[in-house]
């Protein structure tokens, strides 16, 4: 299965699973990050440590161990 | 009850209204409330800006109105501390009326947290903030039709260009006098089933309540705590749970999910975009051009160049905060010069004299000196802080920091701490896990605070060229920052070892500040600070003056004065007085009590002044610099050409002394406010402690190794 780290640049996917443990699902939640949603990856930080992404209008850091966690598909 | 009454016997009594001001962080709840009163709450364009309750006051008509500015919150997760405090104000606390803020140019996530709000049955209002930014988006929202939809009014309205505001109270007044009218909330056709068969039970069996029964049926499959307590207790209960159970699998089988709240968050957001769909029309075409964040953001967070460009600007601003702010430097001295001088004929009493001159206008003088500098600092900060480059340098930070066992998000108190340490613990409530907020509030104390700026600027510019000074004062600061860095790398496994913890970081959109923002945020610090040397340091100069001038040991003049009458040469007299004021002080309360404890700062090189110094300023940072203008100001052996305290430092310390009390200011225990906030904030005096142990060994050991080694290298 894809998830959101393996994007590139520019990519455009949406959401399809969440395997995030509890708290942290609740907040992607909060942010908007659900099934269905549809995100693009707007930039990284060196080394892919960190990646910024756009979920709606909204701008959202991640660190890669949480994007990982978040089931793609392509749209 | 007993208000209702109180109305009806005392009609013409003001009317209160409390408000609780609720919405996403980053809205411009703390803005809004600013533009309705003069309060001047913080603000700033980042997530996490308020983070404790506040009340402000402010009268509209008969109306006395209190509205509480409470800590932005995503949702009712209870993610972070400040978000606790919001969600735990809105349950526990007595108010009439919610104003749900909201940014007008991302409704739909907005709108998510007003689907939580309405399960609290309280009257609502919805401030549509950020307008003017979304007509210049080309967004338009049709409010009118919002309410009508939501059943909530709905007022337009903009903090920054004060529009609308006058509606928004009259709205909030109106509802205040009116009757709670049930919000429109509608969910998919499978939820609405549940909830009917819920309600049609509740009406059955005729279950008394304050709140409608609709609501009940939402907050029981929403599974909220205070709504399952309530009716665990009740009769109908055990018929009523099974019910419920078979309600949730069939919500949970509808949406294809294990976890009721994701079910529900999914059906919010079904409903928010149908809302967003009506009432939201985009007028100019949606391009695909960059927007002016992105076209910003491709350089400052470049994966190459970002972290320099952060660096130049930090450096930059030392450079200004030293050459800009040592231009005024020279006024200010000469203003205290003069009223020194103005003042000491007037006062006949030679002690009096001295303690209004030497003790009061000195030791203040020394602190008003740096305001310039001060100045300089706080606006970089409010620059940094309502730009939006903040969350920008947390993002390029935070794999950086990760490697130190730090969270990025922790950059954000951090550089708080640059202006003022309290601000600072206080922020670190935007940390979630309390391990990574421990770490933090340790290291605040190694980002030197505003307070300790004068101390930096006395000491570079005395030893070092003016076009020096700067570097020096980057470097300072640099390697304040760094150290605490590696020492947070040393605690993370040591003593705050654990997992890591999420970073999930809502990018705000970059803002131009306006001049009144920052004049309102600069501001406020700087009188802050000039209260402070009023009162706190006027009161601690008076102090160190009276401890250095009691007793006065009468023999010591007979022995000099004979000697003095002797003297021959002009020369040789004013060396004899400069030794019986040296001698004088050394047998003060003072001096006695920084010889007492001299052997303990002897190998850093610190004669008993300095040590004096160092530990008045654990009361606060400005009195180092008070205390050392107070006592070479009266100590002896002072050229009397040059009166400057700059002049006075380059002669009576020896270069490598003034290394080891430059890295003891960096790294030893904030000021007393600080560490009463930090015990506070870390939940127990027992870190205070260890706090003070832990820097106490830290400044220590680095001052005695940056003495020898610059005794080596000189
Ligand atoms: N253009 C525009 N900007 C605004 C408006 N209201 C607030 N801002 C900006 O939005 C940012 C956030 O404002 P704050 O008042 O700190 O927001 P807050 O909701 O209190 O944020 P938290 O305390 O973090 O929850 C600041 O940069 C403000 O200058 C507005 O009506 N129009
Ligand atoms: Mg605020």
């Amino acid at each position: 299965m894809k998830n959101l780290l393996d994007c590139d640049r520019g990519e455009k996917v949406k959401v399809s699973k969440l395997n995030a443990e509890y708290d942290l699902k609740q907040r992607l939640i909060s942010f908007g990050i659900m099934k269905d949603a549809e995100l693009e990856v707007l930039a990284e930080a060196p080394r892919k440590k960190t990646i910024e992404i756009k979920v709606g209008k909204m701008r959202l850091a991640l660190r890669s161990q949480e994007a990982e966690q978040i089931e793609v598909k392509e749209i | 009850m007993k208000e209702d009454n109180e109305k009806i016997v005392c009609p013409v009594m003001d009317k209160h209204i409390k408000v609780a001001l609720v919405g996403q962080p980053n809205v411009g709840k703390s803005m809004l409330i600013n533009s309705v009163s003069n309060a001047h709450l913080h603000v700033g364009n980042f997530s996490g800006v308020t983070v404790d309750k506040t009340e402000v006051f402010f009268d509209y008509k008969d109306y006395k109105f209190t509205v509480v500015d409470l800590p932005g919150t995503y949702a009712f997760t209870d993610y972070t501390i400040e978000e606790k405090v919001t969600h735990s104000y809105l349950c526990a606390e007595e108010y009439d009326i919610i104003i749900n803020v909201m940014d007008s140019t991302n409704l739909e996530k907005n709108l998510q947290l007003t689907s939580e709000l309405l399960t609290m049955s309280k009257k609502l209002v919805i401030a549509l903030n950020m307008s003017d930014e979304a007509d210049k988006e080309g967004i338009e929202v049709n409010a009118q039709y919002m309410s009508e939809l939501l059943n909530i009014p709905c007022v337009k309205v903009s903090a920054a260009a004060k529009t609308g505001i006058e509606e928004l109270i009259e709205t909030v007044v109106k509802k205040f006098e009116g009757e709670k009218q049930e919000p429109k909330l509608i969910f998919s056709e499978a939820v609405e089933e549940e909830i009917e068969k819920i309600v049609s039970y509740l009406q059955k069996h005729k279950y008394k309540a304050v709140n409608s029964y609709r609501n009940i049926a939402i907050n029981l499959l929403k599974e909220n705590k205070k709504t399952y307590e309530k009716l665990h207790e009740e009769p109908l209960w055990t018929e009523l749970q099974p019910l419920l159970v078979e309600a949730s699998k069939h919500i949970e089988l509808h949406h294809n999910t294990d976890d009721i709240k994701e079910a529900f968050a999914e059906e919010y957001a079904a409903f928010n975009r149908g809302i967003v769909a009506e009432v939201v029309k985009q007028t100019t075409a949606k391009s695909e051009a960059k927007t002016l964040t992105e076209k910003i953001d491709a350089l400052l967070i470049h994966p190459i160049f970002g972290i320099p460009i952060f660096l130049f600007f930090m450096w930059s601003l030392f450079q200004l905060t030293f050459t800009l702010g040592n231009i005024p430097m020279d006024w200010i001295s000469a203003f205290f010069t003069w009223l020194g001088t103005t003042i000491a004929p007037t006062i006949s009493n030679d002690d009096i004299r001295s303690l209004v001159v030497d003790g009061i206008i000195g030791g203040v003088g020394a602190v008003v000196l740096f305001v310039p500098n001060i100045i300089i600092l706080f606006i970089g900060i409010a620059l940094l802080e309502t730009t939006g480059y903040m969350s920008r340098v947390a993002f390029l930070l935070d794999g950086f920091f990760h490697k130190f066992g730090l969270h990025g998000q922790s950059f954000i108190p951090l550089v708080t701490g640059f202006g003022c340490s309290i601000p600072a613990y206080m922020s670190a409530r935007i940390l979630k896990n309390d391990r990574d907020r421990l770490l933090t509030l340790f290291i605040i104390g190694f980002m030197s605070c505003g307070a300790r700026l004068p101390v930096y600027v006395l000491f570079t510019g005395a030893f070092f060229a003016q076009s020096m000074a700067g570097n020096v004062l980057f470097g300072i600061y640099i390697s304040g920052a760094i150290l605490g860095l590696i020492f947070a790398k040393i605690l993370k496994i040591t003593a705050f070892k654990g997992v890591d913890e999420p970073f999930v970081m809502e990018m705000p959109k970059y803002r131009l500040p306006s001049l009144k923002l920052i004049w309102h945020t600069v501001l406020t610090q700087t009188i802050m600070y000039l209260k402070k040397a009023g009162t706190f340091i006027a009161g601690a100069a008076m102090m160190i003056w009276f401890l250095s001038n009691y007793p006065h040991n009468a023999n010591l003049d007979k022995v000099y004065n004979a000697k003095i009458e002797k003297s021959v040469s002009v020369k040789q007299k004013v060396l004899l007085e400069n030794q019986l004021a040296e001698a004088q002080l050394g047998k003060s309360y003072l001096g006695r009590l920084g010889k007492l404890t001299e052997p303990l700062v002897a190998p850093l090189g610190f004669d008993w002044k300095m040590n004096v110094a160092l530990q008045a300023g654990l009361a606060a940072k400005e009195v180092v610099v008070s205390t050392l203008g107070v006592l070479y100001s009266m100590g002896g052996n002072v050229d009397e050409k040059s009166k400057s305290l700059a002049n006075n430092i380059r002669q009576n310390i020896p270069f490598a002394s003034a290394v080891a009390f430059i890295i003891v200011i960096m790294l030893y225990l904030p000021c007393l406010a600080a560490t009463t906030v930090f015990a506070k904030e870390a939940g127990s005096w027992k870190y205070a402690f260890y706090l003070f142990v832990f820097t106490s060994v830290v400044a220590y050991a680095f001052a005695f190794i940056g003495y020898r080694v610059t005794l080596m290298l000189m």
